[in-house]
């Protein structure tokens, strides 16, 4: 099956700023794909000039094996799009979302509602249905946008940070239907700033920063490749303690109060640190996707 | 041009969102026009003798009545494309809702413009309501009895789509909700009060020939020659200013929309 989006060489330029910066990448029929980065990463540019919305400074990119430059109706029609921000219609109820918006893929109305109806439940909605979107928390927006995404029963969905701000329960149903939908056989692209959400979810990612990218691959080879399989995590460690651990000849970052030691041999490494400074709080945990992005844009920012 | 049938949706959705609350959205269409016919053409029209309207006498309460619909097809049009618009763009975000649906940003100003356009004709069909009614009961001057009066409500309809046009071209460029002021201030005043609405242009004098460059003039003048069954070679004239302005008006306002809204 050939990819669902290829981009190639692919520019964004606004006035004095080069948002997207000759990036290249495939993204499979049925895959969670991830686009990972801190804000203003050029994620969302990338996002919106897949849906059809920021026109392409330069370069390739094919949708659904459709330019977007030429048939962006066509495209459109089959994307369902989560947007970050929060752009449900104040002026209607939560059904009334649906419907409406419905109306804009050319849906009878008949259709529009049964699908409606469908989608409420899906994301747990069914009592909210008559509800003014003002009165909704913030979970249930999201839920109401994600459902709302899913109208024209999409082959490609877009989801820009679809959990931010999000408490622990909400985002869990969030990802949760995303793993369904993708057991559908959905393609789903996701902008994300939460590591965690990406290790969850994702196939396969990219992390980009300044418009381009630091790195791709599987959530699992990366932590592999960038940090091994452990991380020795240190707590308030004094001078003293900290001189030592770098000396040990490893990468150390530090984030605040704490000190993140990688190495593969971080066991041997706490056990001896442990016999030296037993005063100190020290843990060995799992590597996660949080340390592959600490290191390579902690080193980024000391190169600076 | 990349237009469908999407403005249709959009124009349908705002529709939507009138309807649900019509009742209220009516009461200022039925109550202006009654104060102004009783302030303006009872209580000051009293006081105006020997007027005459292309070469005729005329009441001043039947020369105001016109006016007052036109008046409504003006600002209906206007409010709702200026204020209305941008805050469906800015505020709410339902122009980034709606294009991320095949439906394009071309379909989004056309569809809004066309709503605008359906405001002028609502509002100006009550007014014109109003008036008839008062008309039969307390006021026999302005009874217009020429079968040009169904002509009206077409021609708010093609005002409202001018003065929508007009409209979004200030909301694709003002920099914040309260920068309406200026076009409100500089532009709908005094074509509310000089555009041939509360008194005959012809008052204006050496600066009558000014008059002509508003669109409201042109508007108006149409909109009370068909009223009062009346017709003059200007009729044709102000038909062709409002038709070559609306066009190039919505052009332009489509392209300074692309302008703000595209990134």
């Amino acid at each position: 099956m050939p990819p669902v989006v290829v981009a190639r060489d692919l520019v964004k330029k606004f006035e004095d700023l080069t948002a997207v910066d000759h990036i290249s990448f495939d993204i499979e029929q049925g895959e969670i794909f991830g686009f990972l980065g801190p804000n203003g990463a050029g994620k969302s540019t990338v996002i919106r000039m897949i849906q059809c919305v920021s026109p392409v400074t330069s370069g390739r990119l094919e949708v659904l094996g459709m330019d977007v430059r030429e048939r962006p109706r066509e495209i459109k029609a089959r994307l369902g799009v989560a947007p970050q921000d929060n752009n449900l219609d104040p002026d209607f109820n939560v059904i009334q979302n649906l419907t409406s918006y419905a109306r804009y893929f050319g849906m009878p109305k008949d259709r529009a509602v049964r699908r409606a109806n469908e989608l409420l439940e899906f994301m747990q909605l069914e009592e909210k249905r008559t509800v003014m979107i003002e009165k909704l928390s913030g979970g249930m927006k999201r839920r109401l946008i994600v459902a709302r995404a899913l109208i024209n029963d999409p082959d490609i969905i877009i989801l820009d940070e679809p959990t931010t701000g999000l408490d622990p329960q909400a985002r869990h149903l969030i990802w949760e239907r995303v793993r369904q939908l993708k057991r559908e056989g959905r393609t789903i692209i996701l902008t994300t700033h939460y590591m965690d959400e990406a290790e969850q979810l994702c196939d396969r990612l990219v992390i980009m920063e300044q418009g381009k990218f630091l790195m791709e691959g599987t959530p699992r080879q990366m932590i592999a490749d960038v940090v091994g399989d452990c991380v020795m995590e240190v707590i308030d460690a004094d001078d003293e303690a900290e001189r030592y651990l770098r000396t040990q000849g490893q990468q150390v970052e530090r984030s605040a109060d704490r000190l993140y030691v990688y190495s593969g041999e971080c066991r041997t490494i706490n056990q001896e640190f442990r016999r030296l400074y037993p005063e100190v709080y020290s843990v060995i945990r799992t590597a996660t996707l949080e340390d592959v992005f600490l290191r390579l844009t902690g080193r980024r920012l000391r190169e600076r | 041009m990349n237009l469908g049938r999407g403005a249709v949706a959009v124009w349908r959705r705002n529709a939507d969102v009138f309807f649900k609350t019509w009742k209220t959205n009516f009461l200022p269409s039925i109550f202006e026009p009654l104060l102004y016919l009783v302030a303006m053409g009872l209580g000051f029209g009293g006081l105006v003798v020997g007027l005459t309207y292309a070469g005729q006498p005329i009441d001043y309460i039947r020369f105001l009545a016109p006016g007052l619909i036109s008046i409504s097809a003006m600002y209906g049009g206007f409010f709702e494309c200026s204020y209305g618009s941008f805050v469906r763009m800015h505020y709410q975000k339902t122009f980034d809702a709606i294009v991320a649906t095949p439906v394009s940003l071309e379909d989004v100003i056309v569809g809004e413009i066309m709503w605008g356009a359906s405001k002028s004709l609502i509002n100006s069909t009550i007014v014109l309501a109003v008036i008839a009614l008062m008309g039969w009961l307390l006021f026999p001057a302005i009874q217009f009895t020429s079968l040009t009066l169904l002509l009206v409500p077409p021609i708010t309809f093609l005002a409202g789509l001018l003065f929508s046009a007009l409209a979004m071209i200030f909301t694709a460029l003002v920099p914040n909700i309260d920068s309406f002021n200026y076009p409100f201030f500089l532009l709908i005043t005094p074509m509310f009060l000089f555009g041939g609405t509360f008194f005959p242009i012809s008052q204006l004098g050496a600066a009558e020939p000014f008059a002509y460059i508003l669109p409201l003039t042109h508007t108006s003048l149409l909109i009370r020659d068909m009223s009062l069954g009346m017709s003059s070679p200007l009729d044709l004239l102000a038909l062709v200013y409002v038709l070559v302005m609306t066009a190039a008006t919505s052009y332009l306002a489509v392209r300074l929309m692309k302008k703000r809204l595209t990134r």
